[in-house]
């Protein structure tokens, strides 16, 4: 019985499906995003998580499964050495999926599947964006004072 | 087994398929751009998500 053995098969037998989704995985871990179609992405995302955790984990034993679910060995060496690393303090969650509407020729969902590594960096910018608009504000109630006050020295 | 006793007149069909409506497309309005997009998806306009460039979009 396959209950709740839940999986997306994408039209293609289970070595076909390995072998796409490591493909897909390792130039996820290349290039830090990548272009597809929802169920494809949804399911590549699985075993990203995954790998990213064999990568936490970094000993030669998870390098070596890494390698033999990936079979890209300079992929698995970025994975360990630049992508998990930067995932130390997150736990889980290390993709995500931003929905782009649907391809043309057969409507497919698509989507882009990346890695959660500029979410703290853009969030911060962000608030110091407002600060700095707050900040401007009564600079800006200064000037005119700082005219009327000319105006009034003129005047007299 | 039960089994209908008279044909189904076209009103009685047609009455009760009324309530099956077409309602149309979701859609809401792009933030930054203001066009009309799909819920949940990128614009496709200025290729923005949740405040940050998605796509390039060109013009």
């Amino acid at each position: 019985m396959r209950h709740r053995k839940h999986t997306f098969k994408i039209g293609r037998s289970g070595a076909h499906r390995r072998a796409m989704l490591a493909n897909m995985v390792s130039s996820l871990i290349e290039c830090g995003e990548i272009k597809t179609t929802l169920v494809k992405a949804k399911e590549a995302r699985r075993l990203a998580d995954k790998m990213i955790t064999y990568g936490k984990k970094g000993d030669l034993h998870h390098r070596r499964l890494a390698i033999s679910k990936l079979r890209d060995e300079t992929a698995v060496k970025t994975l360990f050495d630049k992508v998990a690393p930067s995932f130390l303090e997150r736990k889980g969650g290390y993709t995500r999926i931003i929905k782009t509407g649907t391809r043309v020729g057969d409507a497919a969902d698509m989507c882009i599947l990346q890695l959660v590594q500029d979410s703290t960096a853009p969030a911060k910018p962000a608030k110091k964006v407002k600060k700095v608009e707050k900040a401007q504000e009564p600079t800006v109630v200064e000037t005119p004072a700082v005219v009327e006050a000319s105006a009034e020295a003129k005047a007299e | 087994m039960g089994v209908p006793k008279r044909k189904m007149s076209k009103m009685k069909k047609r009455s009760r398929k009324a309530a099956n409506r077409y309602e149309g497309v979701e859609a809401t309005f792009c933030q930054s751009c203001g066009k009309p997009v799909a819920p949940h998806r990128a614009c496709k306009g200025c290729g923005i998500y949740k405040g940050k460039q998605v796509i390039t979009v060109s013009e």
